[in-house]
């Protein structure tokens, strides 16, 4: 019986956070620190004829003007972006020029008195544009830039990789598909969103140390980063991250701090903050990747898929830093959670001249989930078949492969079929998908499914440490960093546990700083719980055995016979023969004085096992450690006169392998939901001609608010992934994949047109409806 | 620059502060109090983060200037202590990163002050003005009835 795991245990943050005493990256401030103001292109791309700094450098307090210098170029997977843009803008909202001074207001006043020059350049408003043979170029020298071994530019295009899935036999395939859709879908880049800006801060000090203090998922990547694009000393790159203020995959892109690290290089080392306003949130930094995709699939006449042709134009933006990596995810899991054995998968991560792309919570699989549920859907309308039914007959079941041909079985691959069902119930969906209220409105259901693993590198480490106090209580530290998930409260639950102690004896290190935490690759990927978790669980059989024998020796007694329980070490046959935690947490003292032992210090490590790249030509590789499966639905109110609707009813459920805190879990699901539902619904850049971003404000770019929400329906299945403590399953990001899937399969068929773009707002609905209408005339 | 100095009232304290007279509340109580509960998250009255009460009432204090605050009561987060607003948030998990928190807080407190008993429409009409991203608002809505139904 699970004593800890499971139980809504209050996530060991709470009341800082709600009295204010929270503290995140923003809210640090010294005396001294100087403020970094960024001047952003106003195009999408154009050639810098000129920049002219004279009269800022005339406003009082300014310290520096970073502006048209070569730097290291930057990158992850190919070194394609100069920090501050030289020669050219690429994108709106890039960085021309950064300012230091004294205060904030003296930044401001000096960027605003910089006049640069522009000259327009024709611009790559689309994937689908970038990818035209006679499009124009964004980058020219894409041959001659840096970057990793499994990156595959093609010089001469805005190709920035391409990665191929080909499995089984094609021909075969279509020969035995009776039934053959094809939809071609399209959305634009959007943006995270998340409350708090991003901020850096970085100083150096005179004997070389860097220090960053960053809002951040990925902390120890900023310290390999910056070490290996401007030739620093790993070690003396030290990465502070406290909480953070809502990331969804945005903040595991390292950007602001190159900004502030140069900035504080300009001024001799003196610490300088750059901070986000919400437009430069938006723009500057890395936005929500755009997908324009073309999907064929094939299926016999029992419905059962027999070939998929697809075709990802991922929208990378001027910069593919992260988006090569999505591509690569996109192609894993390309065909959605379907057994299809012959599959036929280019995913290209394209550059055009838009912001360019961080990860999004869903890495890639709420966006390709898109793609695949309204093929899905139509045909199942082809097929004259139940959609849900069609997904049931078709639903990934261990002994199948992946795209990627993994093997599944029960434990890497969750319960897809129970999920369905699950929703099957949830949503009432026997009581009919249609139901006419009258003339004007009509409510439908919508359904979609959805699976992903997490493409991380083959080498991504999780670290943990335990420290006893002398009162017996025990500090935990991991390298997660607390973005919001509560993963650190679940680490606790962990460890607790395992040492079968009360969870509020445990205390959580919430800050983490690269020079004494354990590294935790990324936080992303819902991996913290179980790579943390791993590595706590090893950490804490270390401290196990560090216990018994401390007090084997005390009692004598072998270690053998010693049992770890309620913050004490004992004898099992004779429990009341034993010593509390704090007899031993920092060594066992005998009566003259004479000590053994010293403070129980534990450590763990994990990291995932036979991962492999993939395969270039077929893809063929394994890309990550387990599957997790999800089903959704959604019910919506559609009014006929004037295409506007609500959303009533949105379902989500996963297999989570096992629900680690209950409360926490739905609120995971819920918030991943109420993300995908706006993503779906309203969430969208604008882009003019020029490239530009017109809505860069929350007034013009619309989350969801108080109210809006829908009601939630979430389930929960538990089949385990048994190599996992506890069996858990990632599962902060699948709230949201089947959001934007469900909610176009609903109102397509309310609208009576298929609905293949985002955002689905009515105007969006009445313009289908419209199209429709001419084209049967 | 023309700084100004002013007596403001913050959490039952005054508190002398020089300010620019542009500087904004927010950034009078984050950069020269140190009171960094109140976020920033757009600095236009779009988010809600910001929000404080000013003489009871709730107030985006981005959108306030300092020198408006001149003789009137400013609580911020940091001025309220353990008001059962606080435990049904922490008791419903009504947040998770927590950076909506202090204003999602402040703005629920004025509106149990001035509507005791508020049904949905009139909590939701007070709280649309801010956003959480992390949460869907079904925690958030939990916790708010809860005291509302509670007093
Ligand atoms: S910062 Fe004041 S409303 Fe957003
Ligand atoms: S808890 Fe993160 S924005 Fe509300």
């Amino acid at each position: 019986m699970l004593k800890v795991v499971g139980k809504s245990v209050i996530r060991k943050e709470a009341y800082d956070k709600v009295s204010g005493r929270a503290k995140y990256t923003n809210d640090y401030q010294s005396t001294g620190m100087l403020s970094g103001k960024i001047v952003i292109s106003p195009y999408g791309h154009a050639k810098i004829v000129n920049i002219d700094t004279s009269r800022a450098w005339k406003v009082p307090g300014v310290r520096a003007i970073l502006a048209g210098k070569h730097y290291p170029l930057t990158g992850e997977a190919i070194r394609d972006r100069p920090p501050i843009a030289v020669g050219k803008v690429r994108y709106h909202g890039e960085p021309v020029a950064l300012v230091v001074a004294d205060t904030p207001t003296q930044a401001k006043t000096a960027a605003d008195l910089i006049h640069v020059q522009y000259e327009l350049l024709p611009v790559v408003n689309s994937p689908t544009q970038a990818f035209q043979r006679d499009a124009p170029l964004v980058h020219e020298h894409l041959g001659e830039y840096e970057k990793e071994e499994d990156s595959h530019p093609v010089p001469g295009t805005n190709i920035a990789t391409h990665i191929k899935i080909r499995k089984g036999n094609m021909e075969q395939g279509w020969a035995e598909s009776e039934t053959v859709v094809e939809a071609s879908i399209s959305f634009s880049p959007s943006d995270h969103a998340a409350m708090e800006t991003r901020c850096s801060t970085a100083e150096i000090t005179p004997d070389g140390k860097i220090i960053i203090m960053t809002s951040s998922q990925a902390p120890f990547m900023v310290k390999r980063l910056i070490s290996m694009y401007f030739d620093e000393d790993m070690g003396k790159i030290i990465v502070h991250t406290p909480l953070v203020g809502g990331a969804y995959g945005g903040k595991a892109s390292v950007h602001l701090e190159v900004l502030a690290y140069l900035a504080s290089k300009e001024v001799g080392g003196r610490p300088v903050k750059v901070w986000n306003t919400r437009e430069e949130d938006m723009i500057t930094s890395p936005c929500h990747i755009g997908l324009d995709a073309t999907v064929k699939l094939g299926a016999g006449r029992d419905g059962k898929l027999k070939a998929a042709f697809i075709q990802y134009l991922w929208d990378g933006g001027a910069y593919s830093d992260k988006a090569i990596d999505v591509t690569r995810s996109g192609a894993v899991d390309c065909t959605g959670p379907y057994r299809i054995d012959n599959v036929w998968c280019d995913s290209y991560c394209m550059y055009t001249n838009h912001p360019f792309a961080a990860p999004f919570r869903g890495f890639s699989h709420s966006e390709l989930s898109f793609a695949i549920e309204r093929t899905m859907d139509l045909l199942a309308q082809k097929l004259n078949m139940d959609p849900l039914e069609l997904r049931y007959i078709n639903a990934i079941r261990p002994g199948d492969t992946t795209p990627t041909r993994v093997k599944l079985n029960s434990s890497n691959l969750g319960d897809l079929p129970s999920c369905i069902e699950k929703v099957r119930e949830l949503i009432k969906w026997d009581e009919g998908q249609i139901q006419e209220i009258n003339e004007r409105l009509v409510r439908v259901k919508g359904v979609s499914c959805s699976w992903k693993t997490s493409t991380i590198d083959t080498d991504a480490p999780s670290g943990a440490i335990l420290t006893f106090n002398r009162d017996g209580s025990i500090n935990l530290m991991s390298g997660v960093v607390e973005i919001g998930t509560g993963t650190k409260t679940i680490l606790a639950q962990i460890l607790a546990e395992r040492l079968k102690m009360d969870v509020d004896k445990i205390h959580v290190r919430m800050e983490v700083d690269t020079q004494t935490t354990p590294e935790h690759w990324k936080t992303v990927a819902s991996r913290g719980t179980y790579m943390g978790g791993r590595a706590v669980l090893e950490a804490a059989d270390d401290v196990i055995r560090q216990l018994k024998e401390v007090a084997s020796c005390a009692l004598r007694a072998p270690v053998e016979d010693f049992e770890v329980a309620d913050s004490r070490v004992f004898l099992r046959d004779d429990p009341s023969i034993g010593l509390h935690f704090k007899e031993v947490g920092y060594g066992y003292k005998y009566p003259n004085g004479n000590t053994i032992g010293g403070q129980i210090i534990g450590r763990g490590n994990f990291v995932l096992r036979h991962l492999t790249h993939l395969d270039p030509e077929t893809g063929a590789g394994k890309p990550g450690p387990e599957w997790t499966p999800a089903a959704y639905a959604v019910e919506i109110e559609f009014d006929r006169r004037d295409c506007t609707y609500r959303i009533l009813k949105a379902c989500s459920v996963v297999d989570a392998g096992k629900v680690m805190n209950e409360k926490a879990a739905l609120g995971q699901v819920m918030g991943a939901m109420s993300m995908g539902l706006a993503f779906a619904g309203r969430e969208t850049f604008y882009f003019d001609e020029l490239g530009r971003v017109l809505n860069t404000q929350l007034r013009t770019y619309r989350p969801l608010r108080y109210g809006e929400n829908p009601d939630y329906l979430v389930g929960f299945v538990e089949r385990p992934a048994l190599d996992s403590p506890y069996g858990a399953r990632g599962l902060g990001e699948h709230g949201l994949m089947g959001m934007p899937g469900a909610l176009g399969n609903a109102l397509s068929i309310a609208a009576g047109v298929p609905l293949n773009n985002l955002p689905l707002i009515p105007e969006l609905i009445w313009k289908a409806r419209r199209g429709t209408h001419h084209a049967s005339l | 620059m023309g700084l100004q100095s002013l007596t403001l009232h913050i959490n039952g304290e005054k508190r002398v502060v020089n300010v620019r007279f542009a500087d904004t509340l927010l950034y009078a109580l984050r950069g020269n109090l140190g009171l960094t509960g109140a976020k920033p998250g757009c600095l236009n009255g779009d988010c809600g983060a910001c929000t404080v009460n000013v003489d009871g009432w709730p107030m985006k204090s981005c959108l306030m200037l300092a020198v408006e605050a001149v003789g009137k009561e400013v609580t911020t987060v940091e001025g309220v202590k353990g008001e059962p607003i606080q435990h049904a948030f922490v008791e419903n998990f009504a947040f998770q990163c927590g950076y909506c928190t202090p204003g999602f807080i402040m703005n629920c407190r004025s509106l149990i002050q001035h509507h005791p008993d508020a049904d949905d429409a009139k909590v939701k009409e007070w709280l649309e003005s801010n956003i959480c991203r992390c949460t869907g608002y079904a925690e958030i809505q939990q916790a708010v009835k809860s005291v509302i139904n509670k007093e």
